[in-house]
């Protein structure tokens, strides 16, 4: 049904995405308290700069990261000499672009959800006897579990269909980092390969459903949990 | 018992307050926006005053002086909110343990069991708080701070968001806990007839000072005349021993030296004594005959002051006869009609429903 390189390229966009969204995932949830909670100077600099990758053009983006992670990168070089991590040209890139285009769209979600927590709750838990660690841990993370779920999704789901700023940073690579996108880019290029861009295009989709799906139900199980917003 | 005084600024309100609570129940009573609720969150550690020291017991939970502030999670003080303010992702068995994690085993003097029966909330237990009403989440977040065992437990309006009947269902469980266990308890309220009922000693608050402190029938009782709206939070309380209940009209008969006042409904132990709370806006002064009327509850007594101003209004105080005071409000054209004045013969005649204990205001049996 697929060709080696068809299944090469489904398995490391799955790959990429997945680590993408893990790792982006805590980052994530750290910003979108500090954004939803923290009251500092400068607080509109840090939010519009968090919004960057959703609002510049994707080569932009794949071009600062070209830049700064690329091999002769100011944190590319450093991040290859001290912990022997490369980005450039490898599917650690992709997953590096991917996380960085999808990050707005996590925090954002995981933002709103902590803004809908009633902060009396948590001053409840606290009169209950919770440190402030506790209180995060036990009640505001269950009821913030929506938005992060909605958002892990989002930000997966972004980074099956990223595209720009991967090609720009890691360029398009069989068996590297082509991920489904770059091969259906590639197959248009190619005459004869329409069959493989529409068969890819329908994996893509399959994928993306999935994922929706999936958060769905465990978004329900949590809801019939209690929680309830 | 506890020591309090804090004073905080905010851009629109200011706040300076000190008092002292002991065991029981000690009301913090006034308008919506008087400072109520502020003064329970300094207490709880949830909101940061200017300046303040409060002393719980031996404990100092706030100097600021001294650089002394104690979390909320290190106060002990056990906070049921408005509107109960429960974990929605967690049962009501899981809420009632959330705080039992945090309390050290040495300081458990309070049984869940004993809680979850004096609440009613045993048949409660596996349901989530989407599924309860109001007055039964709010007795589920009552249950959760009292089984922190708590070295003070503090009400803010805990009764304000439950429709009368659901008031009337949590109101007998508050009194419990002030019996029960022990645990001293500062409940904010603007409702008179809770405070009436409930507290020891009442803390009058308005526009973030102290107006007044002292027992409910000190601070409750009519002060001014000329704000319309006080007039209806004023009381007066008058003490009595349950005489008999009258089977065939559902009635209990509550003997006053200056009369026999008629209650609807059954009182517990006929001998005890009992409070009864009379609102001063309901009651009516007649002076000669007092025949053929529907009110039953008529007491004698003698004017001991008439106070006016320009307003509409005359606030009457009258002594019964054999003590107690009685306030009632009249209009100033009702008073000179009258001729009303000091040390005239009256009798007041208070409506029954006035003095229900489902009705509005509030009755209290002291247990002896």
């Amino acid at each position: 049904m697929f060709s080696d390189e068809e299944w090469t390229a489904i398995f490391l966009s799955l790959r990429v995405g997945t680590i993408a969204t893990l790792v982006a995932l805590p980052v994530a949830v750290a910003v979108a308290l500090l954004l939803a909670r923290g009251r500092f100077p400068g607080k509109a600099v840090v939010d519009g700069f968090v919004h960057l990758p959703l609002v510049l053009p994707p080569v932009v983006t794949g071009y600062v990261l070209l830049i700064l992670f690329g091999r002769r990168g100011v944190l590319g070089a450093a991040l290859a000499d001290w912990f022997g991590i490369v980005f450039s040209f490898r599917w650690t890139g992709a997953a590096l672009a991917a996380g960085v285009m999808g990050f707005p769209l996590m925090v954002r979600a995981i933002r709103l959800s902590l803004e809908a927590i009633d902060p009396r709750v948590e001053q409840a838990a606290a009169t209950l006897g919770a440190g402030p660690l506790w209180v995060f841990v036990t009640v505001t993370l269950p009821l913030a579990a929506r938005g992060i779920a909605a958002g892990a999704v989002l930000a997966f789901a972004k980074s099956l269909g990223e595209f720009g700023a991967t090609i720009t940073f890691v360029s398009n690579i069989p068996g590297q980092t082509q991920t489904i996108p770059a091969a259906i880019y590639s197959y248009t290029q190619t005459p004869g390969g329409e069959v493989g861009a529409l068969k890819l295009s329908i994996v893509a989709a399959a994928i993306a459903l999935g994922a929706l799906i999936v958060s769905e139900i465990s978004v329900r199980r949590v809801g019939r949990n209690g929680e309830a917003p | 018992m506890i020591s309090f005084s804090a004073r905080l600024a905010r851009r629109d309100f200011d706040l300076d307050v000190a008092f002292e609570g002991d065991a029981g129940v000690t009301a913090l009573f006034g308008p919506s926006g008087c400072g109520k609720t502020t003064v329970i969150r300094i207490l709880a550690g949830l909101e940061r005053p200017e300046s303040g020291r409060i002393v719980l017991g031996d404990t100092v939970l706030l100097d600021t002086e001294r650089g002394i502030r104690l979390p909320p999670h290190r106060r002990r003080i056990g906070l049921v909110f408005q509107d109960g303010q429960l974990f929605p992702h967690l049962s009501v068995a899981a809420n009632l343990a959330y705080g039992l994690h945090f309390t050290p085993k040495a300081a458990r003097r309070v049984d869940r069991d004993a809680v979850v029966d004096v609440l009613g909330i045993g048949h409660l237990l596996d349901r989530h708080p989407s599924n309860l009403s109001g007055g039964e989440k709010q007795r589920v977040a009552i249950g959760r701070a009292l089984l922190t065992s708590p070295a003070l437990l503090l009400m803010d309006e805990p009764l304000a968001a439950l429709d009368d009947d659901r008031k009337l269902e949590i109101l007998p469980f508050v009194e419990r806990l002030r019996d029960e266990f022990g645990i001293p308890i500062v409940y904010v309220s603007h409702a008179v007839e809770e405070v009436a009922r409930l507290a020891r000693k009442v803390v009058r608050l308005d526009r973030g000072r102290v107006a007044a402190v002292g027992t409910p029938a000190e601070v409750l009782a009519p002060t001014a005349i000329a704000r319309a709206t006080h007039r209806f939070d004023a009381l007066s309380l008058i003490s009595g021993r349950v005489e008999a209940v009258d089977e065939t009209y559902s009635v209990s008969i509550i003997a006053h030296p200056a009369g026999r006042i008629v209650l609807p409904g059954f009182l517990p132990a006929v001998g005890s004594s009992v409070q009864v709370a009379i609102r001063s806006t309901d009651v009516t002064l007649a002076m000669g005959h007092t025949e053929h009327l529907s009110v039953r509850t008529l007491l004698t007594g003698r004017v001991l002051r008439v106070e006016t101003d320009d307003g509409p209004f005359a606030l009457i105080t009258v002594e019964l006869t054999g003590g107690d005071r009685l306030y009632a409000y009249a209009t100033r054209l009702a008073v000179d009609s009258l001729g009303l004045d000091t040390d005239d013969r009256v009798t007041a005649l208070v409506k029954a429903v006035s003095i229900d204990e489902r009705g509005v205001p509030g009755l209290r049996v002291v247990t002896n």
